[in-house]
């Protein structure tokens, strides 16, 4: 059965509240979700005031300074702080998104900070990828070809092939699409999920993969593909604006065309 | 606990290959039902206070009981379609799943071939 409640050891409790330095003025509190292995514990919500004048304004800004001057312990990804990485997806006021380019200032009140849900967490806000990480392996997201490699050229692509890549390129597999889908919190063990699934349709439409017909062979199936109900919680939480919905949508239309 | 590894999992049994024509059938039979829930919709709400006579005379002509016929066959597969996904969406025991899935089947066939028969004894 799907599971609609939190297991026992994930319901959370109150946490430690971190207050601000005495004389700040622009305080915003963060509310984050604490949880290790190692002290048996269910998970707690910490709440960290933050002086904002002091502090950069994007929210993964504020999760560096809490870690660098408050509370060394708190755990999170990050690298990039620009949004091409895609580590420090995380579930921010209830939309999953990336720490680095969403404004504190686009939260009116505290700032509630989860990891991303529906997966195993190793702690605080890093979840498990593993079988995020094995789906993308397994759509093969490279090119494949019968045409032997051309010697002292490209492959090339004419601009309109090229332009079918826009929308689907710019994907940086950060997760948020996939974790915030409810048929991938019910069924992650077998649908592939908006973010696989919008790989495996940027491999599908690239002019120069030649096999086309075996990658549809191995998404025709009713869990890896058609898991996908059009919920469309992908397409409103993609932090890069991109549309995952719109990708799977493509992907059901060609294993339509291709029955005649 | 298995040492199988993340890949070895998610390619599993592999692809079943089909789904295809399940998710293209659900299309089909909710692009039909527009007309026909809308001409069954309406009808029923004219002869809300229509008694007994006037029902059977109105079921009684071929093209209400063809148009009928085919709202019961259209509005059942999909609804078999339609229950199917939920079952398979979450009910992951095995046992469960296809004892459900049985339930499903044979119901929605006994109540269409209970609602035609029912049509054509009047119409007949």
């Amino acid at each position: 059965m799907a599971e609609f409640r939190l297991p026992k050891n994930s319901t959370y409790k109150k946490g430690k509240i971190w207050a601000a330095e005495k004389g700040a003025t622009n305080i915003k509190r963060f509310n984050i979700y604490r949880w290790n292995e190692d002290d048996g514990e269910n998970p707690r919500i910490d709440t960290y005031e933050v002086d904002l004048d002091k502090c950069g304004p994007m929210v993964l800004d504020a999760l560096i300074k809490i870690k660098n001057e408050i509370d060394p312990t708190l755990t999170f990804r990050r690298s990039c702080r620009e949004g091409v990485c895609g580590s420090c997806a995380m579930n921010i006021g209830g939309k999953n998104t990336l720490a680095c380019t969403i404004d504190i200032a686009a939260y009116k009140g505290d700032v509630n900070i989860y990891p991303l849900p529906h997966l195993d967490v190793v702690k605080d806000l890093v979840p498990d990828l593993t079988n995020f990480y094995a789906q993308y392996a397994s759509i093969k997201p490279w090119m494949q070809t019968q045409t032997p490699t051309p010697s002292g050229t490209e492959r090339l692509q004419s601009t309109e092939d090229r332009e079918k890549l826009d929308g689907l390129y710019e994907c940086v597999l950060c997760a948020c699409c996939s974790t915030s889908c409810p048929s991938y919190w019910w069924n992650s063990d077998k649908y592939l999920g908006p973010a696989v699934l919008l790989q495996a349709y940027r491999w599908l439409v690239d002019s120069r993969d030649e096999n086309t017909g075996e990658r549809l062979d191995d998404l025709e199936d009713p869990f890896r593909l058609y898991r996908c109900h059009t919920i469309m919680n992908c397409t409103n939480t993609c932090p890069k604006g991109l549309n995952p919905a719109k990708a799977i949508g493509e992907i059901k239309k060609m294993m339509i065309e291709r029955q005649g | 606990m298995s040492l199988r590894s993340p890949l070895g999992k998610v390619r599993g049994l592999g692809s079943a290959k089909n789904g295809t024509h399940h998710w293209w059938m659900q299309k089909v039979t909710a692009v039909a039902l527009i007309p026909l829930t809308i001409w069954f919709v309406s009808s029923i709400v004219q002869m809300t206070q229509a008694d007994y006579e006037i029902v059977i005379n109105w079921m009684n002509s071929p093209v209400v009981a063809i148009l009928m016929t085919l709202f019961i066959i259209t509005g059942i597969y999909h609804l078999k379609l339609g229950l199917q996904v939920i079952v398979e969406d979450y009910i992951h025991s095995e046992g469960s799943k296809m004892a459900l899935q049985m339930m499903i089947t044979f119901g929605c066939v006994a109540i269409a071939i209970t609602a035609i028969f029912s049509i054509l004894k009047i119409a007949l």
